[in-house]
């Protein structure tokens, strides 16, 4: 790794601040990502702004169906939080299967969305549930923020500060992990609510996290597994590699999302 | 370099370091804690599992300069005098071949014990298995891992 300047953050206030003055600043959040990265020398920041502790992006909070979560909190504390649980299990059941037990003591809701790497899980939710993704400058809707496999809206020094979402009536993430790293080799969340029927998929698309629209239509007159029979995903836009090919992965969107419904009831 | 100060296995530690010295590197190189171990670069395999203010952590994906002002403990401390339950029942049921995961395994083993416990969970095998998903075995087929883990969560 080479050498860098680390700083500690009070606040995202005080995080951009501590960015700006830096030469080629980097936010650090749990370092599941970064660190590996730059142990890899895959990237060298000048400096490291590290926004684990800061006070104004942790916490949860829940009021009536809006779910808040903060940019700093782990995969661990959004998986054990009994608030969300009662409001929307499915996303403590997807944050309780990344990676494991040490990464989701470190890793961040935050850092995942900031990464949007795809094969991440909370693109997919994020996406499905329609989120908006709060940052130290302005909102933005999930649907404007994923823009491509590792990329994002976020302008060069901007902090995810929190998320927010309203929790849907009915939700569900099925997962397939690829069995060697675990990630998603497809991951389908699928969430419905009274402005209709969202399906978000990750893993599985050659541009990272997607919507099926063909899935959503079908879901959205009928919410059960046997409408999904008839639609399907373009296999021309799937991954294609060493772990499955195109038309693999456009059936395995087909199965998980059926599973999904299924767990949603 | 920056003034890094920790509480080790109980007892107060500090140096100054470089900023990208790794959590792992400060243990071995510096404090001479050679129990935690290294066996990736990338993250994957859990050998240098350690237990930072209560909570299993890759040492090797975290800076020391992160861990200041923190509590850790490694392997080396989490004997008391006796053999902990959950060693003991790494040597009882035979839970290692070459010994080099063993470490990350009873540091994580340790950890999941503590969190079913607190959550009033069942930790059965199946559990154990989704549990033990970070740390690798190139030996043992994990099938004695598992069995130990089993044997240490009822004696903890
Ligand atoms: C062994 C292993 C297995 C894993 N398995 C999975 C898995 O199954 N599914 C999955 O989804 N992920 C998985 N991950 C990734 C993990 O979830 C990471 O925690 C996550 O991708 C990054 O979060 P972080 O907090 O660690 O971010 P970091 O590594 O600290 O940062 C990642 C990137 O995001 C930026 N960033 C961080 N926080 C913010 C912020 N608030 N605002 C703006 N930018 C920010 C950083 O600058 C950096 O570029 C795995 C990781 C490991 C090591
Ligand atoms: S050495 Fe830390 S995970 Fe392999
Ligand atoms: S006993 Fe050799 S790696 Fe586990």
């Amino acid at each position: 790794m080479h050498n860098t300047k680390y700083h500690k953050a009070g606040s995202a206030a005080d995080a951009a601040s501590l960015l700006s003055g830096a030469d080629d600043g980097t936010v650090l959040a749990g370092g599941q990502t970064l660190i590996p990265t730059m142990k890899a020398r895959l990237a060298a920041p000048s400096d490291l702004v590290d926004v684990s502790c800061a006070s104004d992006m942790r916490g949860i909070s829940v009021s009536g169906n809006t779910v808040t979560i903060g940019a700093a909190m782990t995969h661990a504390e959004v998986a054990g939080s009994s608030e969300v649980r009662a409001i929307c299990p499915a996303i403590c059941d997807l944050a309780s299967n990344i990676g494991d037990p040490a990464v989701r003591n470190r890793g961040t809701l935050g850092g995942s969305v900031a990464n949007n790497d795809p094969a991440a899980d909370y693109p997919a939710a994020m996406l499905a549930l329609g989120a908006t993704i709060k940052t130290n400058t302005r909102d933005i809707a999930a649907d404007d923020f994923f823009t491509g496999m590792f990329d994002t809206a976020l302008d060069e020094g901007e902090i995810i500060t929190s998320v927010s979402f309203t929790a849907p009536s009915k939700g569900a993430y099925a997962k397939f992990p690829n069995p060697a790293s675990r990630y998603a080799m497809c991951g389908v969340f699928v969430a419905s609510t009274d402005a209709g029927v969202r399906v978000a998929v990750t893993g599985a698309g050659s541009d990272g996290v997607f919507r099926a629209g063909d899935m959503e239509a079908a879901l959205g007159s009928d919410f059960s597994a046997s409408a999904l029979d008839g639609a399907t995903v373009d296999a021309g836009d799937m991954l294609s590699d060493l772990h499955g090919d195109g038309v693999y992965r456009a059936n395995l969107v087909k199965v998980m999302a059926k599973r999904a419904v299924t767990a949603a009831g | 370099m920056t003034t890094v100060s920790m509480t080790v296995n109980g007892k107060a530690v500090s140096a100054d370091v470089e900023d990208r010295t790794l959590l792992v590197d400060y243990i071995r190189e510096h404090l001479r804690l050679t129990g935690t171990h290294v066996g990736c670069d990338t993250s994957q395999c859990g050998a240098c599992v350690v237990h930072v203010d209560g909570k299993a952590m890759k040492a090797c994906t975290m800076l020391a300069v992160t861990a200041d002002g923190a509590d850790v403990t490694t392997i080396e401390g989490v004997a008391n005098g006796d053999l902990h339950p959950m060693q003991k029942a790494f040597n009882d049921n035979h839970g290692l071949q070459c010994g080099f995961c063993t470490p990350g395994m009873i540091m994580s083993g340790i950890d999941m014990v503590n969190r079913y416990k607190a959550d009033g969970k069942t930790l059965d095998e199946t559990a154990i298995r989704h549990e033990l998903e970070g740390n690798i075995c190139r030996c043992t087929g994990y099938h004695n891992i598992v069995k130990s883990i089993q044997q240490a969560a009822g004696e903890m």
